[in-house]
């Protein structure tokens, strides 16, 4: 009882009508682009059978600066049983990068997202522990951002002042 | 007790520092804190060309750079949509498979001599020597290779490599039956790591395990029969499974998964197209000053004598391993030296803005790599540098689960847990 690619991208459409922002396929990997405040419930309804997308195979975002909504997020799930990967994305604005934490659902959003909160600065409601990954606590900025400059050098240290003396 | 184990512990491999809270020798809490060795690949790609990003893949997973290379570069190609020549994807399966065993190795190695198994890491050096040499006579290199290319491979095989990889599947052969015989009955080795640090299936999955972790724990998962790449699906090999999924399991599949890695270097060997060039290393022919002089009046078809730093590289052995699309590859140096077509499609490749420019979209594309599903994401706006590139690291989620694992543990049992992991602090921080 192979599903086929297809059918899980009709069936989303078919299920969230209004939540489905825009389908599309490039380079043959089937990506969603969906609403933000229905991320969870697209989500689990994935993950439950028939589709058994079991994985999360990888979270990213992606930061389209000067856009509207500046930050894209970017979720690669794979199904196991069915063998199917699909993508799944949704926009965040500029002003207000939140969405919904998936760590209820897949244990390693937690790092993921922890990790995307460090590059990108975006927050995730409902994330235990949202720290900094790679980054030292100190640090000022977000670096993947593409306002960030690539040769920006920070110490690790806080500079003393000339006050501070 | 609060006990830090790292930055700069000798089992903490790359850098990472465990903080252990303690009740006597038993764990009752782990912060993983990594990091230290983030050199920002990801910004510094995005300010890459394609082609000049390659290197830095090498220094992902520093200990199988072929892999790396390879699943980089298969995402380029799935993106431009070119076609290798199937001598190129046997190249490129032997090298990986090659690098899979060092990888294999040097993990096993690295987690058996923390628990006090000095041999086995020394036999299993040995072996890699073997391997390395391999890769070395054809690449140049021992780890920073940067051998594979977009479109094919950087040099034909050295004409020797049969037989010097035929040594290498003997000596690894050989290591792999001693180290199996020091280590598969012993008390103290199973003492360790038998039912220690136990992983069921579905935590697993949730957590996102792929590679010889997973397979650890029953779940038959590998990229290359679930979705087959280069040649392999032409290959016979098979994916060897553990029952418990605890440190013994994951030493186990990995000494089998380098059994069936030798099988399939084998078949390598045995259906390795052949070479369309000559045999023998092409050093002969006229010096490039004197093809450079003769261009001048007339188009000349001669052989010219490359430098040693461009050895295998010649026209004649381009055909058989890099493929025929124009501008993805780096014109043959033969046009280069001698004719103004050449010439211009040299300088078309490396100019700024030129060269190789994937149409705009976006592609996720994966190889499985030493340790688990390498996957790498791109975004293209269609200039010749990435929107964005990003590496699914598979050691970052096997790591993740650390903390958890190590839950109820004791203090000696954390060298093993982290030994047979086989974090690469490269891939991890990136």
């Amino acid at each position: 009882m192979a599903i086929q690619q297809e059918k899980v991208v009709q069936d989303l459409k078919e299920r969230f009508v209004e939540k489905i922002k825009e389908v599309s396929a490039h380079f043959g990997d089937d990506t969603v682009v969906i609403e933000r405040d229905s991320l969870l419930d697209i989500i689990k309804f994935l993950k439950a059978e028939p589709y058994d997308f079991a994985m999360l195979l990888d979270l990213t975002c992606v930061d389209y600066m000067g856009q509207p909504d500046r930050f894209e997020m970017v979720y690669h799930l794979f199904s196991l049983s069915k063998n199917l990967r699909l993508r799944i994305k949704t926009r965040l604005p500029g002003k207000d990068p939140s969405v919904e934490s998936l760590t209820p659902v897949w244990k390693n959003a937690n790092w993921l997202e922890r990790e995307a909160y460090d590059m990108f600065g975006v927050r995730f409601n409902g994330h235990p522990y949202l720290k900094r990954l790679f980054m030292y606590d100190g640090f000022e900025g977000h670096p993947l951002r593409k306002n960030y400059p690539l040769r920006r050098r920070q110490p690790i240290i806080r500079m003393r002042k000339q006050d501070d003396i | 007790m609060l006990l830090n184990m790292g930055p700069s512990h000798p089992a903490m491999h790359g850098t990472t520092r465990i903080m252990l809270e303690l009740d006597g020798e038993k764990i009752l809490n782990a912060e993983l804190e990594m990091g230290y060795l983030h050199r920002g690949f990801e910004k510094t790609c995005e300010h890459k060309t394609y082609f000049n990003l390659l290197p830095y893949t090498d220094r992902l997973n520093y200990v199988s750079p072929l892999i790396n290379n390879c699943g980089y570069v298969m995402t380029l190609e799935k993106m431009l949509g070119i076609d290798v020549p199937e001598r190129a994807q046997y190249i490129r399966v032997l090298m990986c498979e090659l690098s899979r065993i060092c990888d294999h190795l040097t993990a096993l190695a690295a987690m058996t001599m923390e628990c006090g198994a000095f041999t086995v890491f020394l036999y299993n050096m040995k072996a890699r020597e073997f391997i390395w040499d391999v890769m070395e006579q054809t690449t140049g290199a021992r780890m920073t290779t940067s051998y594979i290319r977009i479109g094919g491979v950087r040099a034909d095989l050295h004409p020797s490599w049969k037989e010097t990889t035929h040594t290498a599947i003997d000596e690894t052969r050989k290591v792999l039956k001693d180290v199996s015989g020091l280590l598969n009955k012993n008390k103290i080795f199973i003492d360790r790591t038998r039912d220690v640090a136990v992983v069921s299936p579905e935590m697993a999955i949730n957590y996102g395990w792929t590679g010889p972790c997973l397979r650890s724990t029953g779940v038959s998962y590998d990229v290359r029969k679930a979705h087959p790449y280069l040649v392999y699906d032409k290959l016979n090999f098979e994916i060897p499974l553990g029952e418990r999924g605890d440190n013994f399991d994951r030493y186990m599949v990995r000494m089998k998964e380098m059994e069936q890695s030798l099988r399939i270097v084998e078949q390598c060997i045995e259906s390795m197209p052949e070479s369309s060039s000559p045999t023998q290393l092409m050093a002969e022919g006229i010096e490039p000053a004197d093809a450079i002089k003769e261009s001048r009046s007339k188009r000349t078809e001669k052989r010219i004598k490359l430098s040693p730093n461009l050895e295998g590289s010649e026209k004649e052995r381009y055909k058989g391993i890099m493929t025929d699309s124009k501008g993805q590859i780096i014109p043959p140096k033969e046009d280069t030296y001698t004719s103004i077509e050449g010439l211009i499609s040299h300088f078309k490749f490396f100019m700024k803005d030129h060269g190789i420019r994937p149409p705009q979209g976006e592609v996720y594309f994966s190889v499985e790599g030493a340790s688990g599903e390498l996957g790498f994401y791109i975004i293209s706006n269609g200039t010749d540098k990435p929107y964005r590139l990003h590496l699914r690291a598979p050691c970052f989620h096997i790591v993740s689960a650390l903390e958890e694992i190590l839950r109820g543990h004791y203090v000696a049992d954390v060298i093993p847990t982290f030994g047979s992991m086989n974090m690469i602090g490269g891939e991890l921080d990136r």
